[in-house]
């Protein structure tokens, strides 16, 4: 009798104690920074659509408790970006941040990040060094580095396009350097030659300097662009009778659904790579794309497709810890662990740097139904940041710059 | 040769632009002293209303001249009912057209959404000459004939009507013009207005190439001040070789030395404020 009360008194503390652990105080919230004014709005606006609409098919909830999300414009100016992310960790007190879509931001981010102990997670911010030579323990990338799919499309325009020489022309940017140097590394690897390297000044809104001086004897021009100069470059590319010469390639963004709508036949007949394209055929992404559609009444870009499977990352990490959000490292273990499924861009895993390992898609510009799509026409699986090539003996090179690789 | 030839031309189209920008810049500062930051927004606001009117009729002419009248009738109102009442003093007006053009801005933003986007091409005009290797779009050489055309108007009527001697007068001097009867207020809003109308009208033009997006309106601002600055300030001739030089060295510039592209393009403004500090035409 005495043994069974104590029992009941020690099941009854038990309770309590797992009752403490089981509910914490109040909803999780997430600090959320994006450009939503400024020349970047759009893509700010894109990024953030893709997360609200998966907080909504989850109703607000993961792992049993509300979420919170606290949004703040960051305009695009890394300071500012900076004095977000401390409004959201010292005044709000948020548990986790996501977001930001500039390089300059990201790299801005990344000491208070770390000095602050909180995890991050950067669904779009590409530049390669924030999960190589320069990685963060606590920024969780779900997006991609600049590199990653033009090292398989390097090799892919050389093996199965058929092309021996290309000219490059590309914003004159670390985003402009790492996918050329991408390109250019895997397309040589292979016995290809870039003939022409052409680098062009962000401020640039007409090219037709540099269309000039492209060479009529190359195989193919790989172009970088994105946003507006996206739709100038394909424009002028197509005003001065060069589409009808040379076959046009280039990085995702050049032809990616946040320009493509804008764009009319110039476009057509471009192929381009990413770990993404709206017009990818598989059950998850047509729902995914579907209900966007149907929520914006636009087409999905990448820059949507990121922060949902961002957002399906975190919700992930807050699932598996049943949302015991408040210790920051076991959060931090839980989101670099999360396998999330049933992913609008196919299945991904992260790397021991904490980038994403997944699918790179080599997409044609083609009209279907009247509108202009990204037709998926090759997928190559389980794509690292590092190819085909080991980690350490990567990570021992030098980052691809301006100077990387001279055309010959 | 080819290269020379190609890239001429380009230059020559990057004047076109600069000059129906510039030239509404240029005329503001001749009457009024003022430095109108938000210039760039009627070069914006006038692809914008175009994109809508276009995208209801199809037509890039009548979306040329509507964006000219509404932009004109802003460009009036801003003048008339905020900018006058700071007559002389530069400082505050000039703080004023900055808050217009961030205004414009975010209502651009508001209204438009911040999507980028191209003008259609008019359906005659597509396609290049092909003059041996010369390769040069037809649209291009279209623009360059309505700068043209714009720019012999213009002469027209500053040198050969009453208005225009009105206006070279208030520019000679504004005090002893308005002594003289003439209604310099009413002449500012004009001009005002006009110069509104054709950066408006300049944005359509360079829309097929250039289109419309968020930025776009502080994009050329500062090659249309670079203009101004070497022609001299509140001349028309010196609008239209100022729009020639900088259109080239701009162009020459980007296509030698991209990494050089803003230099290449400021040094030219430095050496002139040097050697002739109002420029190649202005007046001190």
């Amino acid at each position: 009798m005495k043994r069974l009360r104590l029992l009941v008194v020690l099941a009854i503390v038990a309770a309590a104690g797992l009752l403490r652990a089981q509910v914490p105080d109040g909803p999780i919230r997430i600090g959320f920074i994006v450009p939503l004014s400024g020349a970047f709005a759009q893509n700010g606006r894109d990024i953030l659509n893709g997360f609200l609409l998966l907080l909504d098919e989850v109703g607000y909830r993961a792992g049993g408790r509300q979420i919170q999300l606290i949004v703040e414009d960051d305009e695009a100016i890394p300071a500012v970006t900076l004095t977000k992310a401390r409004k959201l960790v010292e005044a709000d007190r948020v548990h986790l941040m996501a977001g930001t879509l500039l390089a300059s931001s990201g790299y801005a981010l990344t000491p208070y990040v770390d000095a602050q102990q909180i995890p991050m997670v950067y669904p779009v911010v590409s530049s390669d060094d924030l999960t190589q030579r320069r990685r963060s323990k606590w920024i969780i990338r779900t997006g991609w580095t600049s590199s990653q799919p033009n090292h398989a499309f390097g090799e892919y325009a050389y093996r199965t396009l058929g092309y021996r020489t290309v000219a490059t022309v590309a914003l004159d940017y670390a985003f402009g350097w790492e996918s050329v140097g991408g390109f250019q590394r895997t397309f040589e690897a292979e016995g290809g030659r870039i003939v022409q390297k052409m680098w062009t000044p962000v401020s640039v809104h007409d090219f037709a300097p540099y269309l000039a001086q492209i060479s009529r004897d190359v195989d193919a021009v790989y172009a970088l662009f994105l946003g507006r100069s996206a739709l100038q470059f394909v424009r002028q590319y197509g005003e001065y009778g060069l589409k009808d010469r040379i076959p046009l390639i280039g990085s995702g963004t050049t032809t990616d659904e946040h320009v493509l709508p804008f764009m009319g036949d110039e476009a057509l007949g471009a192929v381009t790579t990413l770990q993404y394209s709206a017009a990818l055929d598989t059950p998850e992404n047509r729902r995914f794309t579907g209900a966007y559609r149907k929520r914006y009444n636009k087409v999905a870009s990448y820059y949507a497709e990121s922060m949902y499977t961002g957002g399906k990352w975190v919700l992930a990490g807050i699932e598996a810890l049943g949302g015991r959000v408040e210790d920051r490292a076991r959060l931090l273990e839980a989101l670099r662990s999360a396998r999330p499924t049933g992913l609008p861009r196919g299945p991904v895993e992260l790397d021991e740097y904490g980038n994403p390992i997944q699918n790179i898609y080599i997409r044609r510009v083609e009209r279907v139904g009247g509108e202009l799509q990204n037709t998926v026409i090759a997928t190559i699986p389980r794509v690292s940041q590092f190819w085909k090539y080991n980690p350490a003996e990567y990570l021992r090179q030098p980052l691809y710059s301006r100077r990387f690789g001279p055309a010959s | 040769m080819t290269y020379l030839i190609t890239q001429s031309l380009n230059g020559l189209f990057s004047a076109a632009l600069l000059f129906l920008i510039a030239s509404g810049l240029t005329l503001a500062f001749g009457v009024m002293k003022i430095v109108n930051i938000a210039h760039g927004s009627f070069y914006m606001l006038g692809v914008y209303v175009a994109y809508t009117v276009i995208l209801r009729t199809g037509s890039l002419l009548l979306g040329a001249g509507v964006a000219l009248v509404v932009v004109g009738a802003v460009g009036f109102l801003m003048q008339r009912v905020f900018l006058r009442r700071f007559g002389a003093d530069p400082l505050p007006q000039m703080m004023m057209t900055m808050g217009f053009a961030l205004l414009f801005r975010d209502l651009a933003l508001m209204i438009w959404g911040g999507d980028p986007f191209t003008l259609p091409y008019p359906g005659m005009l597509r396609g290049s000459m092909e003059a041996g290797e010369v390769v040069f779009p037809y649209y291009r050489l279209f623009v360059i004939a309505v700068a043209a055309l714009v720019g012999v108007a213009l002469w027209m009527v500053n040198e050969k009507t009453l208005i225009g001697a009105r206006l070279r007068a208030t520019v000679d001097d504004p005090e002893m013009a308005s002594a003289m009867g003439i209604n310099v207020a009413r002449l500012s809003g004009l001009v005002f207005a006009v110069g509104a109308g054709l950066a408006a009208f300049g944005g359509v033009m360079g829309g097929p190439i250039l289109g419309g997006y968020a930025g776009i309106d502080f994009d050329l601002l500062p090659l249309a001040f670079v203009v101004v600055i070497v022609g001299g300030m509140g001349s028309l001739k010196g609008a239209v070789v100022g729009s020639i030089v900088v259109g080239m060295i701009d162009n020459f510039g980007k296509a030698l030395v991209p990494e050089l592209s803003y230099f290449t393009l400021f040094a030219p403004m430095i050496l002139v404020l040097a050697l002739k500090p109002t420029g190649l035409y202005g007046r001190a």
